[in-house]
């Protein structure tokens, strides 16, 4: 199964929202109408399944610095590149 | 347990890092306006004070584990049941340990006993941000003496 089909799987059972409205497009806050607090029941989620820590902190910081973008982390096509990135420095 | 100041635990009685373990007692007092209206003639412990004592208790071990430096905010709770009454004089015993520790944020799986048998359970979040200000550190601080909250873990590796 791929990152996404994954994340998307998580998503949906997490948040209960329709697992066909799910699409690597799709923005989690802007889109999906994930708040922060779900956010967090998601991230759980996904540091489980891939055994992995999201920088959730880090991100927030840099998204209210001004240093990126929400697409860059909550875009589900970059959140699993993320992902991805995380999973590839665990096993380095 | 002072209730009217919402101090719901009154000892750490254990408190292990590497396990991510904690364990505090507390009295439910005998007499409080509560129990006058929870309820006429049959005063139980609110349920929702049994959650804040068991998330009191998660906090304290996650003040632990990050070494004074994040205060936890209770931000949502699963799956808490309450098996039987907790009633006036009643010496409760909550056990917390960290299921997940997340960035910015933890989840604990709590319990509540007494006399050994458990009462109610509950999993768990708490946010961990910076303490906003100096005056909530500075009470914490205070609290953490009257609880006897066990400063060498703070210098443990």
């Amino acid at each position: 199964m791929s990152t996404f089909d994954q994340v998307a799987n998580i998503i949906a059972e997490t948040c209960d929202i329709p697992r066909d409205t799910i699409t690597p497009e799709s923005h989690a806050i802007d889109d999906l109408g994930i708040d922060s607090l779900d956010f967090l029941d998601i991230a759980f989620a996904i540091d489980k399944a891939f055994g992995i820590k999201l920088p959730l902190e880090k991100w927030t910081q840099e998204v209210n610095d001004g240093k990126a973008t929400t697409e860059q982390y909550f875009v589900l096509s970059n959140l699993c590149a993320r992902i991805d990135e995380l999973v590839a420095a665990k096993g380095a | 347990m002072r209730l009217e100041y919402f101090q719901l635990i009154d000892r750490i009685v254990d408190l292990d890092i590497g396990a991510r373990t904690i364990k505090v007692e507390a009295t439910v007092p005998t007499s409080s306006t509560i129990f006058e209206g929870h309820f006429p003639g049959f005063p139980i412990m609110p349920g929702v004070l049994l959650v804040e004592s068991m998330a009191q208790t998660s906090g304290w071990l996650l003040v632990a584990l990050n070494r004074f430096e994040r205060m936890p905010f209770f931000a949502s709770i699963k799956d808490a049941k309450f098996r039987q009454f907790v009633k006036p004089g009643e010496r409760i015993d909550v056990t917390a340990r960290v299921v997940h520790e997340g960035s910015g944020y933890a989840m604990t799986q709590a319990s509540i006993t007494v006399g050994g048998k458990p009462r109610c359970s509950a999993q768990l979040t708490l946010a961990l941000v910076a303490f906003p200000n100096a005056e909530l550190r500075s009470h914490m601080e205070e609290l953490a003496r009257r609880i006897e909250f066990p400063q060498h873990v703070l210098v443990q590796g």
